[in-house]
């Protein structure tokens, strides 16, 4: 019946390009995944050069405790607000615009439309994620070495499972900002969230009560980031089961985004 | 023809204690553009945003073409809406905004093109939409509609805020789509647009049904009007035209506004009484009259002393 449509069915896939083409098509998209090199690589550097020059000073026990590896994938702390951006704005661009309507009269399965959108965050942020993780990895180990300090491979054991650990870490923190954005559906009060989640409750944990301590072994920034060490810390000794446990606390955040996101009127 | 039709049957909307839209039934039919008209907040808006399952309706129901728009396989080739031309990424430029659209239903590319051709803006295919007026986010906007080929098309307020160039193309371009035998429904709060535009009236107020007419009938039903007459001596001839079961008011400037007499009666009054007449108009009412009557007791805000 239908002469225009190649043929008479939109499936996930077009959705999943059609997503992927409102994404690359705005400047904002590759600003913020060039801030995201800069910032990165900036760190690394600085927190690279300040780090092997504190070498000469360490105790015989902490340089026991020397984690190259981890040293040079720091630069996650301001990356995962960066990533997060753009998890958010893949959502909240549209309702600040009013797009999201004509999106969701194009594509009226509104779980097709949210399951494309996490889906393309998820593919960007894991790229981008593990691109940086690894330039910091391979930068940061040079630094090191130009200062004649003991630097990691990626070959050293456990080496290769924390920079890539660090890119799904970072994937995990993307879609955290999609699910909250589809729930607040604002950019600044998703933004705010999430800046609260990964930066200011770690560093007020210390006085929230004990019983929260648990939370804290599954936390962004926390528990959920200790799969990027190489040398076992005593408090995450199983750091993937930390890992898996805050992408369980993101999986269940986009579980409730998809329900709200159906129910809601636009 | 069914297949192009919306059907809108029962339909209630309720936000908390407030009734939006209030057991609204009509149908938009193919090759008419129907106006759907109504004081601003007497429900239009969400009652286009229920067609297409952009809000859930409290209780009743609306099909297109006999199904749910959520059920509609590929809803651009069946229906093409235009909400808000605002609703636009000013960052993105024109033509990937209607490529992302194509694309999300399967439409070929070259749709992009025809569609840009056809509201006039290849020209500024490859700008960002921040730079765009509002009527040329209107033509984009409209160009959305149209990637689809769809039957049915929906346009919300399309004119507000548009100079006298833009509001006439849009004008026209909702004829010719009608021309083409397509269901267009067109909102507004004007009543003046829509004699322009529309043959078929929907009209509502508080969310309820008041007319859904034909636009002749609508003129007809709202009586028969009134003539304009000026004499050598209005007083003398006001004095027949009363005897003889007029209604007769004093107009402007010595004229005299007589109702329940037709203009032909009142002529063969004056010949008969030997008055000569100067002036002998019949007067239609104004839509915008008929409208205001229809909607006094529904509008939303209203004025002290309107």
């Amino acid at each position: 019946m239908t002469t225009i449509a190649d043929t008479p069915k939109a499936a996930f896939h077009r959705t999943h390009r059609a997503e992927w083409i409102k994404l690359r098509s705005l400047r904002s998209t590759w600003y913020t995944l060039a801030g995201l090199f800069v910032a990165g690589l900036a760190v690394s550097a600085l927190s690279m050069t300040s780090s092997a020059n504190g070498y000469a000073g360490l105790s015989a026990a902490e340089r026991l405790a020397w984690d190259p590896a981890g040293l040079s994938l720091v630069p996650y702390i301001i990356a995962q607000l960066i990533i997060g951006v753009l998890g958010t704005l893949v959502v909240t661009s549209e309702y600040a615009t009013g797009l999201i309507q004509t999106s969701l009269a194009a594509t009226p399965r509104r779980h097709r439309l949210l399951a494309a959108k996490a889906v393309l965050v998820a593919g960007v942020a894991v790229i981008a994620g593990e691109a940086l993780m690894f330039a910091s990895f391979f930068f940061g180990q040079a630094v090191l070495a130009a200062h004649d300090v003991p630097s990691a491979g990626l070959g050293d054991p456990g080496v290769f499972a924390a920079v890539a650990g660090g890119g799904l870490y970072l994937a995990a923190i993307a879609l955290l900002a999609t699910g909250l954005s589809v729930v607040l559906r604002s950019t600044a009060g998703a933004l705010t969230t999430l800046v609260a989640v990964i930066f200011l409750a770690p560093a007020l944990s210390a006085t929230f009560p004990s019983w929260t301590r648990g939370l804290f072994d599954y936390w962004p920034t926390q528990g959920g980031a200790a799969v990027m060490a190489t040398v076992p810390d005593p408090d995450f000794p199983h750091p993937w089961l930390n890992f898996g446990g805050m992408c369980l606390g993101v999986a269940a955040l986009l579980a409730v985004a998809f329900v709200l996101f159906r129910r809601r009127d636009v | 023809m069914l297949l192009d039709m919306i059907e809108i049957r029962g339909l209630t909307k309720r936000y908390g204690h407030q009734t939006v839209v209030d057991d609204l039934s009509f149908t938009v039919e193919p090759g008419h553009v129907t106006g759907f008209l109504g004081p601003n907040g007497a429900g239009k808006s969400t009652t286009m945003k229920m067609i297409l399952g952009l809000a859930a309706p409290t209780s009743g129901s609306v099909t297109v073409g006999g199904r749910r728009y959520s059920g509609l396989p590929v809803p651009l080739t069946e229906v093409g809406a235009l909400l808000d031309a605002g609703a636009v990424h000013g960052s993105r430029k024109a033509y990937d905004h209607l490529l992302a659209l194509a694309v999300s239903n399967g439409l070929p590319k070259r749709r992009v093109g025809e569609v840009l051709a056809r509201t006039g803006l290849e020209g500024v295919a490859g700008k960002r939409t921040c730079g765009f007026s509002l009527g040329m986010r209107q033509r984009l906007g409209i160009a959305a509609t149209l990637l689809g080929d769809p039957r049915v098309l929906i346009f919300d307020e399309p004119v507000n805020g548009l100079d006298p160039e833009g509001i006439r193309w849009i004008r026209d371009f909702m004829r010719s789509l009608a021309r083409e035998g397509r269901a267009v429904l067109v909102s507004s709060h004007l009543m003046s647009e829509m004699a322009l535009t529309a043959d078929h009236l929907v009209v509502i107020g508080k969310g309820r049904l008041i007319a859904d007419t034909g636009m002749t009938a609508f003129m007809r039903s709202r009586g028969e009007g009134t003539v304009l007459v000026r004499a050598a001596e209005p007083a003398v001839f006001s004095r027949h035209l009363t005897a003889a079961g007029a209604t007769v008011r004093d107009g402007l400037e010595a004229s005299i506004v007589v109702s329940g007499m037709a203009s032909a009666e009142i002529g063969k009054l004056a010949a008969y009484h030997g008055v000569a007449l100067a002036e002998l108009t019949p007067q239609q009412p104004s839509l915008e009259d008929a409208f205001m009557d229809l909607t006094e007791d529904s509008v939303e805000f209203q004025g002290a002393g309107a």
